[in-house]
């Protein structure tokens, strides 16, 4: 037997677009007037039914905080800045998106390729662990050996960021 | 600056996968005069981590810019993603003062600062405007008349527009350009500036290999025996996941995918056993027996 859902009145941050427009790159969000440009010109969303950009951006505008903070669909924006390009009102769309994506790690929702990555470019100043066949194989054809990172000195500058304490890294 | 010597910045894909990149284009960099200087000390662009957070971002990559500062040298990377984040912080940081001073603090920790007194561009960049086609054609021996190519610049060579100011993302030509200088022909075909959706590939594999197939019908459709990067993540998403895409979807491609500087290689006649080609995942061979 399914389970009937109750359904509960979304919770509005009305503030919340303003918040959004005061992170870098994040001010022309007001200006958005839902063209669809974004969405049309976004090679995620032919492959994907969720995500669609001129909704995250509306659902910011409405302030629908907890629904886009807390969805999966967040993380799938791929950087490639057409939408910012293109977008008739300036709007910066990929950069309000990555804002977004801040906010959420803030509250400590973080896909587990970013901890990886961050663990290792914590050891090591790299984000991936470059096999040790690989630093061979530079040796055998000449290249020359690869720059190190100073592990200490990132650690050093990256402690005092909120977003460290979250990840649970910083160390006390 | 001198125009002929730079710092070069790997970042971290090229040493993890892309050597045949590298390799190649320490050979072609060395045979037209121009300099390289490696980094003292090196971390992640930040490009990765944006995501997360942006504060992360400009503090990795300020710090590599104030690397390069102390050395007095512009930089010089194979990745678009590193120039683009690097110049994007630049940029930034040089603009907005109390930025500047909060980055500067965290860098202090480590007894770095930023002061904005160097400049970043990516290999097409260097060949473009710094090298120049005319000093380039003038190391082309063997013209590469029998290759018909297709090619590939990636979003990050040109987008957002605002912070790379490097060539129009619409209607890219530095490629192109710096392809018909090797005497090899450049077709066009549907879709050139469509995203090879390496950034998703740890999200959403489905969908960046949907993003590799649509390319890559594309690419055989246009009549073009290759396709030619010059980005190490587009590069992996088309060469070493090609026999994934085949698998997944049921097709057939056989695309060889060279790096640029592996054909600008092969026309200033450089023997191909330095250019890198046998850690390519589609074999070559097809491309290299047109020319023998």
């Amino acid at each position: 037997m399914s389970k009937i859902e109750e359904i509960k009145p979304l919770r509005i941050d009305p503030k919340f677009r303003y918040e959004i427009a005061r992170m870098p790159d994040g001010k022309n969000i007001l200006q958005c007037f839902q063209c669809g440009t974004c969405t049309s010109d976004c090679p995620v969303a032919r492959f994907n039914e969720k995500y669609r950009p001129r909704n995250i951006i509306r659902m910011a505008q409405l302030g629908l905080r907890e629904k886009v903070l807390s969805s999966d669909f967040l993380w799938l924006c791929a950087s490639c800045f057409t939408c910012t390009d293109r977008c008739p009102q300036g709007v910066e769309v990929a950069s309000v998106i990555r804002a977004l994506k801040n906010l959420a790690a803030i509250e400590g929702r973080i896909p587990q390729i970013f901890r990886a990555q961050l663990g290792n470019l914590l050891k090591t100043g790299y984000i991936c662990e470059i096999p040790e066949t690989r630093i061979r194989k530079r040796d055998s054809i000449g290249l020359p050996p690869l720059p190190k990172g100073d592990a200490e000195g990132i650690y050093r500058s990256l402690r005092d960021l909120r977003i460290m304490k979250v990840i649970g890294v910083a160390k006390a | 600056m001198s125009l002929n010597k730079y710092i070069i910045f790997l970042g971290c894909m090229i040493p993890y996968r892309a050597l045949s990149y590298e390799v190649s284009a320490r050979k072609v960099l060395q045979r037209l005069g121009v300099e390289l200087v490696e980094m003292p000390e090196f971390n992640c662009c930040g490009l990765p981590l944006e995501p997360l957070s942006h504060e992360i971002m400009l503090i990795l990559s300020a710090r590599n810019l104030a690397i390069a500062e102390r050395e007095g040298l512009n930089i010089l990377t194979l990745c678009p993603g590193c120039a683009g984040t690097l110049k994007k912080t630049s940029r930034e940081l040089k603009e907005d003062r109390v930025l500047r001073d909060m980055v500067n603090k965290h860098l202090s920790e480590s007894g770095l600062k930023f002061s904005g007194s160097i400049n970043v561009k990516h290999i097409s960049q260097v060949l473009l405007e710094d090298v120049g086609l005319d000093r380039i054609k003038k190391t082309i021996v063997k013209p590469l008349k029998e290759l018909v190519v297709a090619e590939h610049s990636g979003c990050h060579l040109s987008r957002p527009r605002k912070h790379i100011e490097f060539e129009d993302p619409e209607n890219p030509k530095a490629l192109k350009m710096l392809i018909e200088v090797t005497g090899a022909k450049c077709v066009e075909y549907i879709g050139e500036t469509e995203c090879c959706g390496a950034t998703i590939a740890g999200i959403d594999d489905k969908v960046a290999l949907s993003l590799v197939r649509e390319k890559l019908n594309h690419i055989r459709d246009s009549g073009a025996s290759m396709l030619i990067t010059v980005c190490p993540s587009c590069h992996f998403m088309y060469d070493s996941n090609q026999i994934r895409v085949e698998r997944m979807f049921g097709e057939t491609y056989g695309i060889p995918v060279l790096h640029y500087t592996q054909l600008l290689g092969l026309a200033m006649g450089i023997n191909v056993n330095d250019l890198g080609f046998d850690e390519l995942r589609v074999s070559p061979a097809k491309v290299l027996d047109k020319i023998k």
